[in-house]
C-alpha cells in the first residue's frame, strides 16, 4: 500500500536529518508496528507517509500514486489517522466527533445521509463508546477519549488506518481493546500501521515491526527476527532478556539495576 | 434535543432578531406605534414620524443588526482559528489600527480645513493594523502559526495605543472628547448609505467563514487533525484570519470599538447549542445583531437625552448575562 524509496527528512534549522535513507514496502492487509526510542523518527516517518511533511530526498508512494499527487480529501477518503496531539477547546459531544470522520466524503456542504450515520454508528460501536454518545468529550477519561478518536478514524470507512501510540493513556484492558481490534480491522483487509512503545503487544499482535534507530531503519521483518536482546538492548540502550510466550510470539524483560551487566 | 427541536432554533433566532429590531424602531424619545412604524417606513402620515422612522431609527437599528453581526461572527471564527475561547475580534490588532486611524484624523483633521472621514481612517487603520500582524505572523516560517500570531496581534496593538496616547497629548480638548468617544463605540453616525455598503461589504466574508464551517470544526480540535481529514490547513487558516478580519474591520470602521459581542455571543451560543459551526456561525450573526440592537435601546433611552456610550453598555450588560450562563451550565 505504501512504498518508500531512500526516505530523508529534516525539519528546518535542524542540524541531523529526522530520518536518512528509510526505504520500506507496506502490504496491504497487515499490521506493521514501527518502533524505537523517543526521537527516533517514529511520528517523522508516519507524516512523511501521510504527506503532512515533505521529504527532501526519495519518495513516497500511497496506493502507486506520489503521496504529494494525492489531494488532502482524497487520501482522508482513505487513510484514517489518529494523532498523539489533540484537544478540543471547546465543547464537543462524543458523536459531533465521530461525525467528522465523514467530513472527507461529504465535503463543505453535503448533509448526512442513512449511510454517513449508520458508518457512525458502527464507528462507536466498535470501540465501544455508543453510552457516551451524548457526552461531552471533556467528561470523558483519557482512555474513553481515545477511543473516541479512534472510532472517528473508523467512520472514515478507511483502507488504512494509522495510528501514533494509539495506547499511551489506556489500561490493560482497552488497550488489549485496542490491539484486538487492529487485528480484526487487518482480518477484514485494512491495512494498520502504528506506532508504539508496547513492544511485547507490538511483537504478538504486528505482522511486522520496523525498528527506527536515530532516523536510520535498524531492523525490518517479523517480530521474531527484530525482538532479539541484542537488538533491542542496543537500540533503547538497556539490557532486555527475550522469553517466549505461549502464542509464540518474542517477549522482552527489561533487567533491572541488579542485574544489569 | 429532539430534532425538530433542533430545526427551528435559527427560525427562532431569526424571529427574535425581527422582533428586536421592531422594537428598536419604535422606542425612543417619541415612542411610536407599530402603525406609525409601518406607516414611516412606507412614507405615509405625519412627516415629523416618517422622518424619525426613515432618517434616524431605520438606518442606526440596521447598522446594529450589521455591525453586531459581524462582530459576533468574526469572534466564532478568530477562537476557532486560535483554538481559544477567549479570543474575541480585537484580538489581533484590529481594534488598535482602527483607532489609531480613527485618532489620527481627529487630531490632525483638527488642524485641516476640511475634516477627514473618521471611518474611512479607522478602517484603513484596521487594514494596516491586520497587514502587519500577518506580515509578523508569516515572518518567522512558511506556516502560519496561530501563536506567533496571537502575539504579533498583542504587540500590534500595543504599539497602536502607546501612538494614541501621544497623539492625544497633542490633542486640544474637543479633538481629545470627540476621539475618546469615538473609541467608546456609538451608532449614532448611522446612514442609509453606511447600511448599504456594510450590507454589500459584510456578504463575502461571511460566506467564506460559512463554507469553511466544517474546516473550522476541525480546526479547532487540531491542525494536524484537521489535515488528515482533509482540510488545507494553511489556506483555511489564511481564509479565515482575512474573512474575520475584514468583518472586525467594517464593524470598528462603522461603530467604533464595541467589546464584548464578539466574545459573549459565540460563547453563549455554544454554551446552549453545542460547537458545530455550520450552526454556530449563522446562530451567532443572529444573536449578536440582537444583542446590539437592545444594547443600543439602553443606550439610546436609559439617560436620554445623553447618549451612552454603547461600548460600555455592552459590557454592562454582557458581563452579569454570561456569569448567569456560567452558572446555568455547571449547576446540573
Amino acid at each position: 500500500m505504501w512504498e518508500c524509496d531512500r526516505l530523508a527528512c529534516r525539519y528546518a534549522n535542524a542540524t541531523r536529518a529526522a530520518l536518512e535513507d528509510v526505504s520500506l514496502r507496506i502490504d496491504e492487509a497487515t499490521v506493521t508496528a514501527v518502533l524505537g526510542p523517543n526521537g527516533s523518527g517514529k511520528s517523522t516517518l508516519l507524516r512523511a507517509l501521510l504527506g503532512t511533511i515533505a521529504p527532501c530526498v526519495g519518495s513516497v508512494r500511497f496506493k502507486r500514486r506520489t503521496i504529494a499527487a494525492w489531494g488532502r480529501r482524497a487520501l482522508a477518503r482513505e487513510v484514517g489517522v489518529v494523532t498523539q496531539e489533540e484537544s478540543e477547546p471547546f465543547p464537543l459531544t462524543v458523536r459531533e466527533l465521530v461525525a467528522m470522520g465523514r467530513y472527507p466524503h461529504l465535503g463543505p456542504w453535503r448533509r448526512e445521509a442513512a449511510h454517513d450515520a449508520a458508518a457512525i454508528a458502527a464507528a462507536m460501536e466498535r470501540c465501544d463508546v455508543v453510552q457516551f454518545a451524548d457526552r461531552g468529550m471533556s467528561t470523558l477519561s483519557g482512555g474513553e477519549r481515545q477511543r473516541a478518536r479512534i472510532a472517528r478514524a473508523l467512520a472514515q470507512e478507511p483502507g488504512a488506518l494509522v495510528l501514533d501510540e494509539p495506547t499511551a493513556s489506556l489500561d490493560i484492558r482497552h488497550e488489549m481493546t485496542i490491539f484486538e481490534l487492529l487485528r480484526t480491522l487487518r482480518s477484514t483487509g485494512v491495512t494498520v500501521l502504528l506506532v508504539t512503545h508496547h513492544l511485547n503487544l507490538a511483537a504478538r499482535y504486528a505482522d511486522r515491526i520496523v525498528l527506527l534507530d536515530n532516523g536510520h531503519v535498524a531492523a525490518d521483518g517479523r517480530p521474531d527476527a527484530v525482538v532479539t536482546a541484542p537488538l533491542i538492548g542496543d537500540v533503547y540502550g538497556w539490557a532486555v532478556d527475550v522469553t517466549t510466550y505461549i502464542d509464540g510470539a518474542p517477549q522482552i524483560v527489561p533487567r533491572s539495576g541488579a542485574i544489569l551487566r | 434535543m429532539r430534532p425538530w427541536v433542533t430545526r427551528l432554533r435559527l427560525p427562532a433566532l431569526l424571529l427574535l432578531l425581527g422582533l428586536a429590531l421592531v422594537l428598536s424602531v419604535r422606542i425612543g424619545s417619541a415612542s411610536l406605534t407599530l402603525r406609525q412604524v409601518l406607516d414611516g417606513i412606507r412614507g405615509i402620515g405625519d412627516p415629523a414620524t416618517v422622518t424619525i422612522v426613515r432618517r434616524l431609527r431605520l438606518p442606526r437599528a440596521l447598522t446594529a443588526v450589521l455591525v453586531g453581526a459581524a462582530l459576533a461572527t468574526s469572534g466564532a471564527g478568530f477562537q476557532a482559528l486560535v483554538r481559544n475561547p477567549l479570543a474575541d475580534p480585537y484580538i489581533l490588532g484590529v481594534s488598535g489600527g482602527a483607532a489609531l486611524g480613527a485618532v489620527g484624523a481627529v487630531v490632525l483633521g483638527s488642524l485641516t480645513p476640511a475634516p477627514l472621514s473618521i471611518a474611512a481612517a479607522a478602517f484603513v487603520g484596521a487594514l494596516a493594523a491586520i497587514l502587519l500582524v500577518l506580515r509578523i505572523g508569516l515572518a518567522v516560517g512558511p506556516t502560519l502559526d496561530t501563536r506567533v500570531l496571537l502575539l504579533a496581534g498583542v504587540v500590534v496593538g500595543a504599539f497602536a495605543n502607546a501612538c494614541i496616547l501621544l497623539l492625544l497629548s497633542f490633542a486640544d480638548l474637543d479633538a481629545f472628547r470627540s476621539a475618546t468617544f469615538w473609541m467608546m463605540g456609538s451608532l449614532s453616525g448611522s446612514s442609509w448609505g453606511g447600511v448599504q455598503a456594510l450590507t454589500l461589504y459584510l456578504i463575502p466574508p461571511l460566506l467564506v467563514l460559512v463554507g469553511l464551517a466544517r474546516s473550522l470544526n476541525l480546526i479547532a480540535v487540531g491542525e494536524e487533525t484537521a489535515a488528515y481529514l482533509g482540510t488545507h490547513v494553511e489556506r483555511t487558516k489564511l481564509l479565515v484570519f482575512g474573512a474575520a478580519s475584514l468583518l472586525a474591520a467594517a464593524a470598528v470602521a462603522a461603530a467604533g470599538i464595541i467589546g464584548f459581542v464578539g466574545l459573549i455571543v459565540p460563547h453563549a451560543v455554544r454554551l446552549l447549542w453545542g460547537s458545530d459551526h455550520r450552526f454556530l456561525l449563522p446562530a451567532s450573526a443572529l444573536l449578536g445583531a440582537t444583542f446590539l440592537l437592545f444594547a443600543d435601546m439602553l443606550a439610546r433611552t436609559v439617560a436620554a437625552p445623553t447618549e451612552l456610550p454603547l461600548g460600555a453598555v455592552t459590557a454592562l450588560i454582557g458581563v452579569p448575562l454570561f456569569v448567569r450562563l456560567l452558572q446555568r451550565k455547571r449547576s446540573p
